[in-house]
C-alpha cells in the first residue's frame, strides 16, 4: 500500500491512451485547418479516401506502412535493450548499398535465389553499420545516441561519394546506379495478384510488405519467447540485474544493435528492390526518424508498431492526396499534421494519463494485497 | 514521561472513521486514531497493512473516501501536502526527497525560497538553522553538499526541512531502514529531544524493537484495520507481533546443533576495489563449511557489499583467491551459478529482480539458460509458469499469480520469490545479503526457518546482515567486518556490546 500506483488495465494502456492522444492531435489539426480556411471535415474525408478509398491509394498506404514497420521494429528492438538507436536512417541507407550490390552483380541469377541474397545483404550491411556504434558503446561507453546520429551523416557522405564517383554508370550525370535486371525486382503485389487471377490497381506495393509482417512476428517471438530476447529485455529494464544474472551486457548491446540495424536495412528491400529498382540518393527520406515515433506510439510492441505504421502510412498517402486536391494545404501542412501526431503520441504521451487513471481508479484492479 | 491525562485537552491529531478504497482493495477500514500532543506514537503493521496509506491521507497525498481529520482540535481539510504543511504536519519519507547536488541550506530553502532573489531567503534560513540547532541539537553544516553527507545526516536535513516549515507534528516513515545501529540510536536521541520540546512524533515502522525503545503509545494495524492502540509500557514485542500477524509468531530462531563438515567456500587474501579504485575489502580470508551458517556482521559500507559481489562474480577482485569446493572460482556470475553457488543479493531491487517483469520472468533470472526452461529455440513458457507456481506454493508467496508484475508484490513476497529461485536450485553454497530487509514480521520468521533448513540439509550458508539480532540468531559463527578487514571472529552468543566494539574496529 505504499505510494500511488499507476497500474491501469492493459487495454487502456495500449488502446485507449494512444487513441485519446491521437484524437487530441486530430483536434488540433482541425483547428489549424480552420485557421487557414479549410473545412476539417472535408479534409478528413479526402485524406481517408486518399489513403483507403481506392486501390492505388491503398497500395501506396501499405507501401509506406512497410517502411515504417521496418524502422519502427528496428527502434523497438534496441529500445527494449535500453538502447536509443536513432541511426536507423543511416543503417537503412547502408542496407540499400547491400541490396544494390547484390542486385547489380548477381542480377543474372533466378529470382528465388537473388531475393534471399538481397535480404541477407540488407541485414548484413545495416547490422554492420550499427555494429560500430554498438561496439563503441559496449567497450568504451560512447553513447549510442551520439554515435548513431553521427553515423547517419557519415552514411550520407559515403553514399554520395559512392553514387557520384563509383556506382553511377559511365557517362551518366545522375547520382544513381543503373536499373537492376528484371530478375532483381521484387515482385509487385498487383502483379502477384494478377497471376492469381485477381485484378488489383497498380502501386509500388511489393512483397516486402509480407516480409515486414513476418519480421514483426519474428521480433515478437524473439523478445518474448526466446532466451536471447529475455536477456535483452532484462538488460533494458535493469542492467544491474543482468550483471547479477551472469549475462554479458557488452555482447547483448552489440547483438541488440545489430538486430536493430539489420531490421532498418530491410527498408531498402521495399524502396530499392521493390520500388525504384536502382539505388538513389536519400531514398531513406526520414523514414528512419519517423520510425522512432512509430515505435513509441506502438508501445515498442510489434503489433502496436504494425498498427501505428499503418496510421503513418495512411497519413503519408492521404496527406499527399489532400495536398494535391487542396492547393491551400501544401505538402508542408501534412508535415505539420505528422508533427502534431508525434507531439501528442510521443512527447506528450503521458499528458492525459493522470485524468484517465483517476477515471479508472474506481474500477481498476490492484492485486497487491497479499 | 507522558501520563495519559496530563496533556492538553486536544489531541495533536485526531482521525475519525477514515475509509479508503483502491478499487477492490480496502486499504483503510473505518480507522480512528488519536495522537496526543508531545508524545511519540508508533504505528506498526506488516507491509500492506495500510500504514502508509493512512499517513499519506494525513499528509494530503490521498483523499480519504470518508472520515474526518482534526489537527489540534480543529477540523481540517487536507487536500494536498501544502495543506498539511500549513496545518503544521511535516513528513520525513523513507526515501529522502533531497537534491544531491545542492547544499543543505539550498535544500531546506527548496519550495520556501522567499522571493525572486535568493539572498534574503538564504540569510533567513541560516538564522533559522542556527536557532533549530540551538533548540534541538540538530547539527549539520549548512554549506555541505547533500551527496557528501552520510545517510544519517541526510535524514537530519529532512527533519530540519520539516521543522523549518513550522511542523508541530512530524511523521517518520520507516526512518531507520537506511540507518546503521549507531545512526538509529542518534536519531532516537533527536526524537526524544523533539518530544521534550513539545513536538508530536508519529513513527511508522515494522521493527518492534524500535517501538519498544522509543514510543509512548503504539497502534497496530492489520489488513487495513486498526486492531489496537496500547501504551507501550503495557505491551511486549510478542504481543505486538501477534496483533500484527493475527497469530502467534516466534521471534527467536530455534535451531538444533549441527557439526560443520567439509570446506565449501574458501576465500584467501581477497582484495576488492570499488569503481572509483578505493580498496573496500583489504586482504580478507575465511572459510565456510557445509552445514554451517557463517554470519558477517558490520555497519553497512564496511566492505561487505563488495565482498559479496566479488565472491558471486559481479565485481572482479583486485587480488586474492576464491575457492569453491576446492577449485578456483573465476569472476563470472553465470559460471558461479553453474557450480552451485546461489546468491540472494543485498539490494533486491537493484540486483535481484526486475520490477517491471512478471513473477514468472523473475523466477528464471540467472537460470534463464537452464535446460528445463527451453523448448527448442524458444522458451518453454508453460514450464516456466508451472515452475513458478510450484515455487510460489512452496514459499507461500501471495498472491499466487505467476503473471502478476513483480512490483505489485509486497517486499516480503518479492524476497520470498528471490529466495525460492535461489534455494530451490539446491546449491552447495548460498550467499545471502540482508535477507529480511524491508520484509514484514510474518515473512521474516519464514525466511529464517528456510535458511536454517538449508544448513540442516548440509549446505553452506554465508549470511551478511546489518541486523545484529539476525546474525546472532542465525549464524553458527560470526565474523565482524570493519573498514574492509575482518576484525574478529566470535560465537553468536557473544554479547551485543562486544560485537559492537569489533564493528567499530576494536580488536577482539
Amino acid at each position: 500500500m505504499s505510494g500511488p500506483s499507476r497500474e491501469l488495465p492493459r487495454w487502456v494502456d495500449i488502446g485507449l491512451i494512444p487513441l485519446v492522444n491521437l484524437s487530441a492531435a486530430f483536434l488540433v489539426t482541425g483547428l489549424v485547418f480552420l485557421a487557414i480556411g479549410e473545412s476539417p471535415v472535408d479534409s478528413v474525408i479526402i485524406m481517408l479516401n486518399g489513403a483507403f478509398g481506392y486501390g492505388t491509394g491503398l497500395g501506396y498506404t501499405l507501401f509506406y506502412t512497410t517502411n515504417f514497420i521496418f524502422t519502427g521494429l528496428a527502434f523497438a528492438v534496441a529500445f527494449h535493450a535500453g538502447l536509443f538507436n536513432i541511426g536507423a536512417e543511416g543503417q537503412a541507407y547502408l542496407g540499400g548499398l547491400g541490396v544494390a550490390l547484390v542486385c547489380l552483380s548477381l542480377g543474372f541469377l533466378p529470382m528465388v535465389i537473388i531475393i534471399p541474397l538481397a535480404i541477407i545483404a540488407a541485414a548484413l550491411f545495416g547490422a554492420a553499420w550499427a555494429f560500430i556504434p554498438a561496439f563503441l558503446q559496449a567497450r568504451r561507453g560512447s553513447h549510442v545516441v551520439i554515435t548513431t546520429i553521427m553515423f547517419n551523416f557519415i552514411a550520407s557522405a559515403l553514399m554520395i561519394y559512392l553514387l557520384v564517383s563509383v556506382l553511377s554508370p559511365k557517362g551518366s550525370m545522375n547520382p544513381e546506379t543503373r536499373t537492376f535486371d528484371p530478375n532483381a525486382h521484387l515482385p509487385l503485389i498487383h502483379d502477384v495478384l494478377a497471376g492469381l487471377g485477381i485484378a488489383a490497381a497498380r502501386s509500388p506495393l511489393n512483397l516486402s510488405f509480407i516480409w515486414a509482417l513476418v519480421c514483426a512476428v519474428a521480433v515478437w517471438l524473439l523478445l518474448w519467447h526466446t532466451t536471447l530476447g529475455y536477456q535483452l529485455r532484462v538488460l533494458g529494464a535493469n542492467p544491474a540485474a543482468a550483471a547479477y544474472a551472469g549475462m554479458k551486457p557488452q555482447r547483448l548491446i552489440v547483438i541488440a544493435m545489430m538486430i536493430s540495424g539489420g531490421l532498418a536495412g530491410f527498408l531498402a528491400l521495399n524502396e530499392i528492390m521493390g520500388a525504384s529498382n536502382r539505388l538513389l540518393l536519400q531514398f531513406t527520406a526520414g523514414y528512419g526518424f519517423v520510425g522512432i515515433a512509430v515505435a513509441l506510439m506502438g508501445r515498442s510492441h510489434p503489433f502496436g508498431i504494425v498498427l501505428s505504421a499503418l496510421l503513418f502510412g495512411a497519413l503519408y498517402q492521404g496527406g499527399a492526396d489532400l495536398s494535391f486536391e487542396k492547393p491551400t494545404i501544401t505538402r508542408d501542412m501534412i508535415v505539420v499534421v505528422q508533427g502534431l501526431i508525434i507531439l501528442f503520441a510521443g512527447a506528450l504521451e503521458h499528458m492525459f494519463r493522470p485524468q484517465i487513471a483517476r477515471f479508472f481508479s474506481s474500477s481498476w484492479f490492484k492485486a497487491k494485497e497479499a | 514521561m507522558t501520563s495519559d491525562k496530563a496533556m492538553a485537552a486536544h489531541p495533536a491529531i485526531a482521525l475519525a472513521h477514515i475509509d479508503k478504497r483502491f478499487g477492490p482493495v480496502h486499504a483503510n477500514k473505518d480507522i480512528s486514531l488519536e495522537v496526543e500532543k508531545g508524545t511519540i506514537h508508533g504505528i506498526v503493521g506488516e507491509n500492506g497493512a495500510g500504514k502508509s496509506t493512512l499517513m499519506s491521507i494525513l499528509f494530503g497525498f490521498y483523499q480519504a473516501d470518508s472520515g474526518d481529520i482534526q489537527v489540534d482540535g480543529k477540523p481540517t481539510r487536507i487536500a494536498s501536502p501544502t495543506d498539511a504543511i500549513r496545518a503544521g504536519i511535516g513528513m520525513v519519507h523513507q526515501h529522502f526527497m533531497l537534491v544531491g547536488k545542492f547544499t543543505v541550506l539550498e535544500n531546506i530553502m527548496l519550495g520556501a525560497e522567499g522571493g525572486f532573489l535568493l539572498n534574503s531567503g538564504r540569510a533567513k534560513v541560516r538564522r533559522e538553522l542556527e536557532r533549530l540547532e540551538k533548540d534541538y541539537g540538530l547539527t549539520v553544516d549548512p554549506d555541505a553538499l547533500i551527496d557528501d553527507l552520510a545517510v544519517g545526516l541526510q535524514q537530519r536535513v529532512e527533519i530540519l526541512k520539516a521543522l523549518y516549515r513550522g511542523a508541530e507534528v512530524l511523521i517518520l516513515d520507516e526512518p531507520t531502514g537506511v540507518l546503521t545501529p549507531s545512526e538509529a540510536e542518534h536519531l532516537f536521541r533527536i526524537l526524544r529531544q523533539l518530544k521534550d520540546q513539545g513536538k508530536t512524533i508519529v513513527l511508522i515502522t515494522h521493527k518492534l524493537k524500535e517501538i519498544m525503545a522509543i514510543t509512548d503509545r503504539v497502534s497496530v494495524m492489520r489488513r487495513g484495520e486498526m486492531v489496537a492502540t496500547l501504551p507501550t509500557r503495557e505491551t511486549s514485542p510478542e504481543q505486538l507481533a501477534e496483533l500484527m500477524v493475527g497469530r502467534r509468531v516466534l521471534l527467536r530462531v530455534v535451531k538444533a546443533e549441527r557439526q560443520p563438515e567439509r570446506v565449501v567456500l574458501e576465500v584467501k587474501n581477497l582484495v576488492v576495489k570499488d569503481t572509483a579504485g578505493t580498496v573496500k575489502v583489504n586482504g580478507v580470508s575465511f572459510a565456510v563449511r557445509a552445514g554451517e551458517i557463517v554470519g558477517i556482521a558490520g555497519v553497512a559500507g564496511n566492505g561487505q557489499s563488495e565482498l559479496l559481489e566479488a565472491i558471486t562474480g559481479i565485481r572482479p577482485p583486485f587480488s586474492g583467491e576464491i575457492l569453491l569446493n576446492g577449485k578456483p572460482l573465476p569472476c563470472d556470475a553465470a559460471q558461479a551459478r553453474a557450480r552451485k553457488l546461489a546468491h540472494v543479493p543485498e539490494d533486491r531491487h537493484r540486483l535481484g529482480i526486475v520490477m517491471s517483469f512478471d513473477a514468472c520472468e523473475n523466477v528464471i533470472l540467472g537460470y534463464h539458460g537452464d535446460e528445463i526452461y527451453q523448448n527448442g529455440i524458444f522458451q518453454d513458457r508453460r514450464a516456466i509458469v508451472a515452475d513458478t507456481e510450484k515455487k510460489m506454493q512452496d514459499f507461500d508467496v501471495r498472491p499466487q499469480d505467476p503473471h502478476l508484475r513483480l512490483g505489485l508484490f509486497s517486499g516480503g513476497n518479492q524476497q520470498k520469490i528471490v529466495l525460492a529461485r535461489e534455494i530451490e536450485q539446491d546449491p552447495d553454497l548460498l550467499i545471502v545479503g540482508q535477507p529480511t530487509r524491508g520484509v514484514d514480521v510474518g515473512a521474516i520468521e519464514f525466511i529464517h526457518r528456510r535458511l536454517i533448513a538449508m544448513r540442516d540439509r548440509g549446505k553452506a550458508v554465508l549470511l551478511v546482515s546489518v541486523e545484529l539480532d539476525e546474525i546472532r540468531g542465525l549464524a553458527d559463527r560470526v565474523l565482524v567486518m570493519c573498514g574492509g578487514n575482518i576484525t574478529g571472529e566470535c560465537a553468536p552468543e557473544t554479547s551485543e556490546k562486544q560485537i559492537g566494539l569489533m564493528m567499530a574496529g576494536a580488536a577482539a
